[in-house]
């Protein structure tokens, strides 16, 4: 029903039951918020959202506010300002003062407010918590001092990802956020997914930076540095670095990559191929053995943590294959090493990925061989805009250029990961393939794409009827083993992502990151899917040549040494 | 504890429960005036247990009691009974001797309870010990002691919701009905829909008696019309105002009429659920109302088919962890449903989607004790009492520098001055009343000019305060005002929830601010006078956003105490930045001393004791205090055994 | 043993889970972080709810109170009746802040609010032990009486 309702002595329309906020939002007025999230129910918590309703002698939070007819309501009056303005200056009195040196300077929530309600003089000082940072994760720094309690990271860790890493501690001016029993985050159950990041007004959580290292390798004349890309990153920083966005700009990364100075530059698309193949063929070997299904995707480090810390029963389900950035890299330290004659320890392999889990996938044990890593270094996303920036490289000027041999091939499948759901279909087409040795007369799954939470469908492979599920968001990847525990489900193959969405929206990407952008970011992948002519991970003529020249067969000794890895049951405290 | 006498039991189950006829035969008053003591055929001794009485050892002398009635073979019973309300007096002892009337005792200890006893019963009064007799024109009376009612401090009084503290066993369901108790519930339930009940309420003008001050009914009306096949009635006996015990006593005292309120309560808004909220501190509380539900279920008072009239009505106990938020509904049923008590944005209104997010009442304890009242004397009686926007009676607490400190039932509508003047006493020793503050951490001071405020919600906000907790804490001219609404501050920023910005940053800025003009300068770059007078100016700032923008109660009403001692004590706030000077004594840091030269022996004591290296001097010689490095601490003060410290 | 107090709540709740942080603190005076594991299998709850849940409450403590736990109210009546001399003196006496413990573990502090025996300030308490009227110059006294009696 719409109603009408006055805002600033003008009527507006609204429909009943929304909110003052989204009804002040749909109209085009901005009422500032910090712990307001897109799809989450209101928690109150923030009072930036405050408006002068008349009738009543306190300020509303336009947030939880219910219109009614015959609100009348101010949303910029002095009263509003000034409150709003005092509860800023509030957060900075307890916030440090080192804004010139934080990661989010340009880019914080907090300082913006600061700056659109002119808090230009230190009106409030006093004490500040003294909290210490934890920089204990390989994927994630926290550091509570810049903490303003919003409770946005508490609330996606719980209610997207349902690890529930983070709550609240204690109450009064000793509220903190805290992991379980006030452990260090390596301690906890963080899955390092890094969509807290992706939430955090400030500076308080952000990715642990590997930049300095990078650096001096490729300042050592000795060391052959190579860099690789997620096929995902291709299609979400245009807009960042100040490009057209709604293209893939893969060769424009190459070039800005080898300007930085990289040796060589591989697009990770070639290893989502790569893991296509090995994956389908193992799936392929499961459904003929008929054991260990329905099998789960293993792309997803952050997912593949949370599997053995709260599904350790289900560990023999879920595909032995590493996922495209390992394989890639021990890939680059066996097969490129010898063709091209370098000593694995000559080189450093760095992989830029939109992801903070991968900077915890990178350094564990079972990715290293004689002490030699598969990745040296994981840089995120944003870590690679800064690298571009650091180098004063003007993307603007250059022109495209093509990634390196012998991973210059890739097919529209190796993009497709990039979202969620793409895998699964990626797997579909070359699981036909190797079953039947048959192309799949259809090969793009129209149910397998799409933003719903949970997708499925039955595709037909020879004379089998076989399910794939595809779930994005921890919380619907456990309620789907909730019912496969239960007996549900007869689907073979299982494609899981931590983050929402997939790849596209990982916690390591920038921060540009509304469901248009999402779509936008999908769209760039589908359309290439369209437009290629080679559009299954086994007719890259690439991958065939590996397998020819070093692999063997899928599933070979060799692909088990190089392509494969074992999981453990992980105690941590959940 | 528990004394279910299966007998007496039949008896008031057939006779007075299911009798449903106004008049009772003779022959059952009888029994009723045995079994609630009014007629008494051995000696009774009544020991009132309490938490104050226990902290000062009742229990030991309770088993002194029972040991001396053993070792005489006395045929003289022991009971307890809750409290008289009178906690300056506590532990209060009453022996009643048939034929005699009943005689109270104040301050009884392990060392005078054998003298009073020993007296008493060879008709000799414990002249130090007695307080006073109770009136009753059929039994001889004691020479020369006082009646009940002529005391001041029960004189002045109305008693309604405290009317059976102190005289019955809180945990006896028998004497609880025999005084007339559960009747107003069965006459509900058996004669009333829940729709007449909430109408009864509502014509009452009864209001909420947490703070708020909103109406009941009108809030049971809510939550009576939202449909819903599961809805919840809360006590909310989550008393923690830090000043505050009435409910707390209340309890110990009466648990059976606070089940009585839940129960006519929960039928009026059609919920078969209720809880009841209390600190788990609250030990004695806690036993007693737990027993108290033990023994109306073993009456059929509550649990299935109340007594055949088809309404069924469970009541759990739940135990709070101790946070002073959740004396807020949202918070109170967070803290319920097994989450942090965190208070949620209204709307949704608890009424309307509350606990589990069904329509929940919370009521807090007075309130509930009001209903049985309400519906035994009716709408309009309780209507004519108090004043036209404030109905009944309301309780205080009453503590801080007053002679009688305790409980303090009255009209709506006493003045403040008869409650700390004429039931109180008056203040310790004769000195001088500076503020009463109303309402602990919520709440607000009041000076002496306002004393003849005639208290009921409306009056005491247009003082612009609150009645909170209606805890009242007496100040006397040795208390600071700073140091008062510092420690509330500090209170709060302690325990706001933490979620919300005002609240959680705001006071901790108000309670440093606070600290800053209580301490003398540090150093350069602190607490210099401009800024100590700006933390002032800033003081007023704060708390109007504070106010305006928080998130429940407890912030919104935050700042209380800061903006009603401004209003009223603003020279004091002037004297402690300008002055740097605390008239009472209290703020240490801003004490100054020096030494009489003429006194001083040198004998280096004080030197050797100041923590900040303070005072210099060589031995033998005056010495001399640096004011710059004097901290006020006042251990030199302490220590001098030539009195050659001056305080200033 | 803390399965048997679970097996007290066969309702697997979010609401049970005040009343069984409480029973177990009653039976073991603090929540140590394998009962926190443990009830949080019981009630499929994440351990930092849990943490979180418990550190809110001021009645949940994380480490066992000490031979001789102390407290000493902070309830409004004891402010104004000067109890914070009393708590500075035990303080500085004992050498621990609101929380702690002796080194020697001997005495653990705890200001609590209001005590409920507002006319008899300032109260204080060790272990079962009610002290009322409290003055600043019987501290050393009761405090020696104390460390004797440990002796």
């Amino acid at each position: 029903m719409v109603i009408e309702i006055e805002v600033n002595g003008k009527n507006i329309k609204a429909n009943k039951g929304d909110t003052i906020l989204e009804t002040l939002y749909n109209n085009g007025i901005k009422v500032p918020t910090l712990c307001r999230m897109d799809g989450f129910t209101p928690t109150g918590a923030c009072r930036m959202c405050v408006v002068e309703v008349e009738g009543k002698t306190d300020l509303i939070p336009s947030c939880s506010f219910p219109v009614d007819e015959s609100l009348k309501i101010k949303t910029h009056s002095t009263r509003v300002i000034r409150a709003r303005k005092m509860l800023v200056e509030l957060l900075l009195s307890n916030h440090p003062d080192d804004c010139l040196y934080c990661i989010r300077n340009g880019n914080c929530e907090l300082q913006d407010l600061a700056v659109e309600l002119n808090v230009r003089e230190r009106r409030i000082s006093g004490d500040k918590s003294k909290l210490n940072s934890d920089h204990s994760s390989p994927g994630i720094i926290r550091d509570p001092a810049k903490c303003i309690l919003c409770g946005r990271c508490v609330r996606v860790c719980e209610e997207i990802l349902d690890v529930s890493t983070f709550d609240f501690m204690r109450r009064g001016n000793k509220t903190a956020i805290s992991t379980s029993m006030n452990k260090d985050l390596n301690f906890s159950n963080c899955i390092n997914c890094g969509q807290c990041i992706m939430t955090c007004p400030t500076g308080a959580l952000h990715e642990k930076t590997n930049f300095d290292i990078v650096q001096d390798m490729i300042n050592n004349p000795e060391m052959n540095v190579i860099a690789q890309f997620s096929p995902s990153i291709a299609v979400s920083l245009a807009d960042e670095l100040g490009l057209r966005s709604g293209k893939d700009i893969s060769g424009i990364l190459v070039a800005a990559l080898k300007r930085i100075g990289f040796d060589k530059v591989f697009d990770t698309s070639f290893g989502v191929d790569l893991a296509i193949y090995e994956q389908s063929a193992e799936l392929a070997d499961r459904i003929k053995n008929d054991e260990n299904l329905p099998m789960f995707s293993s792309c997803c480090s952050g997912w593949i943590k949370h599997m053995e810390q709260s599904h350790p029963d289900m560990i023999d389900n879920v595909s032995t294959s590493k996922s495209p950035q390992q394989m890639m890299g021990a890939m680059i330290k066996s097969y490129f090493a010898e063709k091209e004659d370098i000593s694995p320890n000559k080189i450093f392999s760095v992989s830029i990925m939109p992801c903070t889990a991968k900077k915890f996938e990178a350094q564990r044990e079972e990715m290293t061989h004689k002490g030699v890593s598969d990745i040296d270094v994981v840089l995120t996303t944003r870590e690679l805009v800064k690298l571009i920036h650091l180098y004063g490289i003007d993307v603007q000027s250059l022109d495209e250029e093509k990634s390196d041999a012998p991973f210059n091939n890739r097919s529209s499948a190796g993009k497709m990961p990039a979202v969620s759901g793409g895998l699964a279909e990626s797997i579909a087409r070359t699981l036909a393939f190797h079953l039947t040795e048959k192309e799949l007369t259809n090969i793009k799954i129209a149910k397998l794409r799409g933003t719903k939470e949970r997708r499925e469908t039955y595709v037909k492979i020879g004379r089998q009827q076989i399910g794939f599920a595809v779930v994005s968001g921890l919380k619907n990847a456990n309620n789907l083993i909730k019912e496969i525990r239960d007996g549900k489900s007869d689907i073979k193959f299982i494609e899981v992502m931590a983050c929402p969405g997939g790849c596209i929206n990982g916690g390591g990407q920038v921060f540009t990151n509304d469901d248009k952008a999402l779509k936008n970011r999908a769209k760039i992948i589908y359309d290439l899917d369209d437009k290629e002519a080679i559009n299954v991970a086994h007719k890259n003529s690439g991958i065939l040549e590996l397998y020819k020249e070093f692999l063997g067969e899928p599933m070979s000794e060799k692909c088990v040494k190089f392509l494969h890895t074992k999981y453990t049951q992980r105690d941590v405290l959940l | 504890m528990d004394k279910i006498n299966e007998l007496n039991k039949d008896f008031l189950i057939t006779k007075v429960l299911h009798n449903a006829h106004e008049t009772l035969d003779k022959e059952v008053v009888a029994k009723l005036a045995a079994i609630k003591r009014d007629k008494i055929n051995k000696p009774i001794i009544t020991i009132g247990v309490n938490t104050p009485s226990r902290i000062i050892g009742v229990d030991e002398i309770k088993l002194g009691l029972l040991e001396y009635v053993h070792d005489r073979n006395f045929d003289a019973q022991v009971i307890d009974v809750g409290s008289l309300g009178l906690t300056t007096y506590e532990p209060i002892l009453s022996v009643h001797l048939p034929g005699k009337t009943k005689l109270y005792f104040k301050n009884v200890s392990l060392e005078n309870y054998i003298s009073i006893l020993d007296g008493t019963f060879n008709n000799y009064i414990h002249e130090e010990a007695v307080l006073c007799q109770v009136r009753n024109d059929i039994f001889e009376q004691w020479e020369q002691v006082p009646f009940m009612d002529e005391l001041p401090y029960f004189k002045n009084q109305q008693r309604l919701v405290l009317k059976n503290c102190g005289f019955i066993d809180p945990n006896s369901i028998e004497e609880y009905i025999a005084t007339g108790g559960y009747k107003s519930f069965l006459k509900t339930i058996r004669n009333n829909t829940p729709e007449e009940v909430c109408e009864k309420i509502e014509n009452s003008n009864l209001r909420g008696r947490g703070g708020e001050g909103y109406p009941t009914g009108k809030k049971w009306r809510v939550a009576l019309e939202t449909a819903s096949e599961q809805k919840y009635l809360i006590c909310n006996a989550g008393e923690s105002d830090p000043g505050a015990f009435m409910e707390r006593l209340l309890i110990e005292s009466d648990p059976h009429k606070i089940i009585e309120g839940i129960s006519i309560s929960a039928y009026a808004i059609g919920a078969q659920k209720a809880y009841v909220y209390i600190e788990s501190e609250y030990e004695i509380a806690v036993a007693r109302l737990k027993n108290a539900i033990k023994q109306a279920k073993e009456y059929g008072i509550i649990g299935h088919d109340i007594l055949n009239s088809g309404y069924n009505l469970d009541i759990i106990i739940k135990e709070g962890a101790g946070a002073y938020v959740c004396g807020e509904e949202t918070a109170l049923i967070s803290s319920i449903e097994g989450k942090r008590g965190k208070p949620h944005s209204k709307p949704p209104y608890p009424a309307t989607k509350g606990l589990f997010g069904r329509p929940t009442v919370v009521n807090n304890v007075e309130t509930l004790v009001n209903i049985p009242i309400i519906i035994e004397k009716g709408a309009n009686w309780f209507k004519s009492l108090g004043t036209e926007g404030s109905s009944g009676t309301k309780v205080f607490s009453i503590s801080g520098k007053v002679d009688y400190k305790g409980l303090v039932e009255v009209e709506m509508g006493t003045k403040l001055r008869d409650i700390i003047f004429r039931i109180s006493g008056g203040i310790v020793q004769g000195k001088k009343f500076k503020a009463l503050h109303i309402g602990g951490p919520s709440g607000g001071c009041l000076t002496e000019d306002h004393l003849d405020i005639e208290i009921d919600y409306e009056a005491i906000s247009q003082a612009g305060i609150s009645l909170g907790s209606a805890g009242m804490v007496v100040l006397d001219e040795d208390n600071c005002i700073i140091d008062m609404v510092k420690y509330f501050m500090n209170f709060l920023q302690e325990e706001s929830c933490g979620i919300c910005i005002p609240c959680r940053e705001g006071t901790r800025r108000m309670h440093e601010i606070l600290e800053n003009i209580s301490k003398r300068p540090k150093d350069d770059n602190g607490n210099t006078t401009l800024q100590r007078f700006k933390g002032v100016m800033q003081l007023e700032n704060l708390a109007e956003v504070i106010k305006d923008t928080s998130m429940c109660g407890l912030g919104r009403k935050a700042a209380n105490p800061v903006l009603s001692s401004l209003k009223w004590f603003r020279d004091e706030y002037e004297e402690h930045i300008f002055e740097r000077n605390c008239e009472a004594g209290i703020c240490q840091e801003l004490r100054t001393f020096e030494i009489n030269i003429d006194a001083c022996t040198g004998c280096t004591l004080c030197a050797k004791k100041c923590p900040t290296g303070a005072i210099i001097g060589s031995p033998q010689n005056a010495h001399f205090i640096v004011q710059d490095k004097c901290i006020g601490c006042g251990i030199c003060y302490d220590t001098c055994k030539f009195s050659a410290i001056i305080s200033k | 043993m803390i399965e048997s107090i679970l097996e007290k709540y066969p309702f697997v709740q979010r609401d049970n889970i005040i009343p069984i942080l409480q029973d177990i603190q009653k039976n073991y005076g603090f929540l140590s972080e394998e009962s926190i594991i443990k009830v949080g299998k019981y009630l499929n709850m994440p351990t930092s709810k849990i943490y979180g849940l418990a550190t809110f409450y001021n009645q949940f403590r994380f480490e066992a109170k000490a031979k001789y736990h102390i407290r000493i109210c902070n309830g409004t009546s004891c402010h104004i009746n000067s109890n914070l001399i009393i708590i500075n003196e035990i303080k500085k006496r004992l050498g621990i802040e609101n929380g702690g413990i002796t080194k020697d573990g001997l005495f653990s502090l705890e200001e609590t609010t209001c005590m409920g025996a507002c006319g008899l300030g300032p109260v204080m308490a060790i272990n079962e032990r009610y002290y009322t009227e409290v003055n600043v110059n019987k501290i050393p006294e009761i405090i020696e009486y104390y460390l004797n009696n440990d002796k």
